[in-house]
């Protein structure tokens, strides 16, 4: 009885990729959309109706933190497909660093503003120069410097390169977003979900997971149209893009 | 929202359009794409627009 193995470097090829990222995609939306819909109704009909001490306004925490940690894992992704194409020479590597920047940076923005949004009711300020906040501000600069960098040199395989340096760089930043809660004094609160101990209502901690299922999913979705997007207008003359549907 | 409406909806809003927009700008670039690569969809959809903006 011999096992068949899934040749995983064959996927490395954009010309196998693609068709396989295509048929991906529906796999990842649909359940995202349905997460969306799943978590918002357990964050905002079945959670307590209001917080002890954040009053109603701690429902942000349900597009907050799904997103600041988004934010985060999607800077570290970034860099290491970033990593793995110029270290291995490998065009899809580079190609998926580029097509997960501006999801990373939406998220990162979606968790600046809606921090915000929940800094003036809970603190009394918009914002503050706090360790955190600015950390997570560099990370949005990350992201804008990356997709910057890339757009202005016109050599792409250089492009890939210059970009990589600058995530690979920048990936210092995500530990000290994570930690400077620890490390310095800190307007914002601490960890809520740790390895050890969840500080939330079973309902709250429910519906924030559900939503950072879902917009897991959504990314992974939205970084498989986008991959195929950059190649069709990476390799239009390659042959075999003539065969494949859009 | 026990006064507190402006802050948790608009958090939800913004995300939304964000994340609403980020489709779309997908959408468009699809089109966009498919457009370069078949130039007669292009040329027609230029005449089609020519002749709407003869007729208006």
């Amino acid at each position: 009885m011999s096992k068949q193995r899934i040749n995983w470097y064959k996927y490395a090829a954009p010309a196998n990729f693609y068709p396989l990222a295509g048929k991906l995609i529906p796999l990842f939306a649909v359940p995202a959309a349905i997460l969306f819909i799943w978590g918002m109704y357990v964050g905002f009909f079945v959670a307590p109706p209001t917080d002890a001490q954040q009053h109603e306004y701690y429902r942000i925490i349900y597009i907050h933190v799904p997103a600041a940690w988004m934010g985060m894992f999607l800077y570290v992704l970034m860099a290491l497909y970033a990593g793995i194409g110029w270290a291995f020479n490998a065009r899809l590597g580079s190609m998926m660093a580029q097509a997960i920047a501006p999801t990373g940076a939406i998220f990162t923005f979606i968790s600046l503003v809606t921090g915000s949004l929940w800094g003036r009711p809970a603190w009394g300020v918009w914002w503050v120069w706090d360790a955190r906040l600015t950390s997570t501000l560099i990370l949005m600069f990350l992201y804008i410097g990356f997709i910057s960098l890339q757009s202005s040199i016109d050599d792409v395989r250089r492009a890939d390169r210059a970009g990589a340096v600058l995530a690979v760089v920048g990936v210092i930043n995500v530990p000290i977003i994570y930690f400077s809660v620890q490390w310095w004094n800190s307007l914002h609160q601490g960890a809520t979900i740790t390895s050890n101990s969840f500080k939330m209502a079973p309902s709250m901690r429910s519906a924030m997971l559900i939503m950072v299922g879902a917009c897991w999913l959504y990314s992974i979705a939205v970084v498989l149209v986008r991959v195929r997007h950059i190649i069709r207008e990476r390799e239009q003359e390659a042959p075999w893009l003539a065969e494949s549907p859009a | 929202m026990g006064g507190f409406g402006f802050y948790v909806w608009g958090s939800y809003g913004i995300s939304f359009v964000l994340l609403a927009g980020e489709v779309l700008m997908l959408w468009k670039r699809k089109r966009n794409i498919a457009r370069r690569a078949n130039p007669e969809i292009a040329s027609s959809e230029t005449q089609l627009n020519t002749s709407l903006q003869g007729i208006q």
